[in-house]
């Protein structure tokens, strides 16, 4: 059973957040294990297989971007291992450029307009993606998700570059 | 298959077992224990004789023999202090390798442990002991306490644990109970405990945070509540931040003055003992007036001090900032701001102090909730808990339902000392998630898997959970197996692995049993310690990764040259050798810059053999995985 199918939902990538967590509360309260404390063990057993795999779905789709992937692989979009290299030229340029930004960096405001920029990316990447799936090109959501990976990865990246350029700050105040 | 069980055999409630018994709730503290029990939906500490719900969690053994706990064990402290055991809970699940952090900080001797688990053992009253046997002996006098207050046996509870403790912890608190005759319905989270006690309360529906700061500990979590649904969302904190450190700046003030006006004092552990009592008496009269003062007798010479909320207050900013950054932090981690919290709750002793709460409401911009008492709302919580799972209080739509998260990652060690993460913090519990693993060299038959739990990118810097070997895989080329390996953490937090060769199914049963190690300091310290390294780890995981590359492409190189080295000519074939050297070299090194030159140069003089190999494999059927390996590179 897909992730959609399990918590009874539309396998769509418009997902009103209200309604994934009404499914989600109302199948854990049917399957939780804490409902099942006094069962038998065979009870119990599915009991907490249902509610790991109700949490799994639940994950999976509450995120924008790893629902976007996961409805993709249901279409049947094949996409690179995470980790390996990307194998858009275009996005190689893009990525290699502005990871030599974010590493000469050397503010927090440097930083952080460096990764709001990339935020305002990914909101409009996200924002694209609606009408590729509705029009079924899949090499256009292919390059879309890769970006989008991409722009996760150097948000995270910005986020650990600037605890440390802070870090280096808060010393040098104290020295 | 299940490879390895992170749990204890045998404890496994019996369907049925105990009903119509009653079943409470248990805060297991480390410097106080309180038990409480809830009929429809009301909670409510049991107190003793006089009137107090708190129970020292201290045991003592008499030297004239017997057993005492609680207010007995700590007047027993003072008369024979190496008869008597305080804040046990900071032992449980720790291993020798933790001696170090608590050695020294504790009065009585720690010893390692021997045997299947590597426990710590306290060597008090003569014997040697675990700390799961003394917390059972708390346990036991919880239970006492509540089947005298309830006239009813009492079989079945609700424990609360810090949300921070790790596996080892978790298992050994079980078995206290189990050791106390007690079944344990299940282990709470802390916060979540209280955050129970406030929401049923109040009915309230939103985003709460419970700030819990103790005498040692801080903890800090974010919980959606919404129609009996306590769902949490992220969780965070530091087992070495509390209200001991506001005592300690005190007393360091108060020895300062002394000194100032020209006593010399010895200070050594008696004088700060003495100087920390005070220092804290002092603390707690700050709670409710602007200004205090004592005596302080040291060496048989008195001095006088006085403290002013205003002089307290800034001795203490530093402490409470670091618990507003922890909080920024999961707030963060839940992509939450200040702004969508409704209320937040207040528990620990700690958080008495009038600039603890202060600095709480102005960063969350609303009043804290301060209605419950501190030191019982956590009790309250499990006692709530323990009637919702025993079938009493409100059922159905209107029952409460938990939905608790993994504190801190799960993972295993990848090739080159790198962690994988598989359950990543703040998942939704229970859960079983699984990754696939492959083969590294061709022909491997055996795969060497080490469980590990924390933030941080390399093994050394995580704590080792479990570590065993998966044999008996068929062999194949490099690559070709698919291992998959399934993380199940259950609805108390516990975790349980197992492993599977999926190309051909091969089973092996191998069970394991948690290694009891680091301390939970060490836990909070990792998971900041990620933070503050992100950068660092980043550039020694690319190193590591880099190594790994260019070993498997060496690897697969050399397969390809045992098998078709004929196609080389004699100086191709040393050129080649002298190319391969240099990533030997490079690998050995510490520049990852240098390791991918090496290994870009070595690409590249064997591209003619790749392609050499290609031709003859289109005669010869391809065939081989390192034969794929080398295209691929040659291809990039």
């Amino acid at each position: 059973m897909d992730h959609f199918a399990r918590l009874g939902l539309p396998a769509a990538l418009d997902l009103e957040p209200a309604a994934l967590d009404k499914a989600y509360f109302t199948l854990q309260r049917q399957w939780h294990p804490d409902r099942f404390v006094a069962k038998p063990p065979e009870q119990r057993a599915k009991a907490s297989t249902e509610a790991a795999a109700l949490n799994d779905a639940y994950r999976t789709l509450k995120d924008p971007l790893s629902r976007a992937f996961y409805l993709a692989s249901l279409k049947g979009v094949e996409m690179p291992a995470d980790g390996k290299t990307i194998d858009d030229p275009d996005l190689l340029v893009e990525a290699m450029d502005a990871r030599e930004e974010l590493h000469e960096a050397s503010s927090v405001a440097e930083v952080d307009a460096l990764a709001s920029f990339a935020r305002e990316d990914l909101q409009k990447a996200l924002a694209g993606l609606p009408s590729l799936f509705l029009a079924n090109d899949k090499a256009a959501i292919r390059k879309t998700l890769l970006r989008l990976r991409y722009l996760d990865k150097f948000a995270e990246e910005a986020r650990s570059r600037r605890a440390n350029l802070a870090n280096l700050t808060d010393k040098r105040g104290k020295a | 298959m299940t490879l390895l069980e992170i749990y204890e055999p045998g404890e496994t409630p019996l369907p049925h077992a105990g009903e119509g018994t009653l079943a409470v709730g248990i805060d297991l503290g480390t410097t106080n224990s309180v038990v409480a029990i809830a009929r429809e939906g009301v909670p409510a500490a049991l107190h003793d004789e006089t009137g107090k719900a708190l129970v020292p969690s201290v045991v003592g053994y008499p030297s004239a023999g017997g057993l005492v706990v609680g207010e007995e064990a700590r007047l027993l402290m003072a008369r024979e202090p190496r008869n008597v055991v305080a804040s046990v809970k900071r032992l449980m699940g720790r291993g020798a390798s933790d001696l170090h952090t608590v050695a020294g900080v504790l009065p009585y001797e720690v010893e390692p442990g021997t045997g299947q688990t590597d426990m710590v053992k306290l060597r008090i009253g003569g014997k040697a002991r675990s700390p799961v046997e003394i917390s059972a002996e708390i346990l036991k006098a919880l239970r006492a306490r509540a089947e005298a207050a309830l006239e009813k046996p009492v079989e079945r509870a609700v424990i609360t644990v810090p949300a921070y403790f790790d596996d080892a912890a978790r298992t050994a608190t079980r078995d206290a109970a189990r050791v106390a005759g007690l079944e344990v319905l299940r282990l709470v989270n802390e916060p979540t405990a209280a955050a129970l006690a406030y929401g049923l309360d109040k009915g309230s529906e939103g985003l709460y945070a419970v700030y819990d700061l103790g005498g040692g500990t801080f903890d800090f979590s974010l919980l959606r509540l919404e129609k009996g649904v306590f769902q949490v969302l992220a969780t965070g904190g530091d087992t070495a931040l509390g209200g001991d450190d506001f005592d300690r700046a005190i007393a360091e003030r108060l020895l300062a003055e002394r000194k100032r006006d020209g006593l010399k004092d010895l200070v050594d552990e008696g004088a700060v003992k003495n100087a920390l009592a005070l220092a804290r008496q002092m603390k707690e009269q700050l709670s409710d007036r602007d200004r205090t003062s004592g005596r302080l007798e040291l060496g048989g010479k008195p001095s006088f001090h006085a403290l002013a909320s205003g002089e307290f207050e800034p001795m203490i900013a530093a402490h409470i900032e670091r618990t507003l950054e922890i909080a920024r932090h999961v707030l963060a981690d839940a992509g939450m701001t200040a702004d969508d919290i409704q209320g937040v709750v207040l528990v620990g002793g700690s958080t008495r102090v009038p600039l603890v709460r202060a600095e709480v409401a102005g960063m969350i911009g609303k009043p804290a909730l301060t209605d419950i008492d501190p030191d019982e709302v956590v009790a309250l919580g499990a006692a709530l808990q323990a009637e919702a799972l025993t079938g009493g209080g409100p059922q159905g739509e209107e029952g409460t339902l938990l939905l608790d998260v993994t504190p801190l990652s799960l993972g295993l060690e990848t090739m080159g000392g790198l962690v994988e993460k598989v359950v990543p913090r703040n998942t939704p519990i229970p859960v079983q998630l699984a990754q696939e693993f492959t083969t590294y060299q061709d022909g491997q038959t055996a795969m060497a898997i080490h469980v590990v739990q924390g933030e941080r990118e390399m093994v050394d810097d995580c704590r080792s959970l479990a570590r065993f070997e998966l044999t008996g895989i068929p062999p194949m080329t490099a690559g070709a197996a698919r291992i998959r390996i399934t993380f199940a953490v259950d609805a108390d937090g516990r975790l349980t692995v197992s492993a599977e060769e999926r190309t051909t199914g091969v089973a092996q049963r191998i069970e394991g049993r948690p290694s009891y190690g680091r301390s939970q300091d060490d836990m909070a310290d990792m998971l900041y310690d990620s933070l503050d390294n992100a950068e660092a780890d980043m550039t020694r995981r690319l190193l590591a990764e880099a190594r790994v590359e260019a070993r498997r492409n060496l690897l697969a190189l050399e397969a390809a040259l045992d098998k078709d080295g004929g196609l080389l000519s004699s100086e191709e074939r040393a050129a080649l050798d002298v190319a391969r050297a240099r990533v030997e070299a490079a690998i050995a090194g510490e520049g990852r810059d240098e390791i991918n030159a090496a290994a870009e140069a070595l690409d590249a003089l064997s591209k003619p053999f790749a392609e050499r190999r290609m031709d003859r494999g289109i005669r010869e059927a391809l065939s081989g995985l390192s034969m794929t390996d080398l295209q691929e590179r040659v291809g990039e």
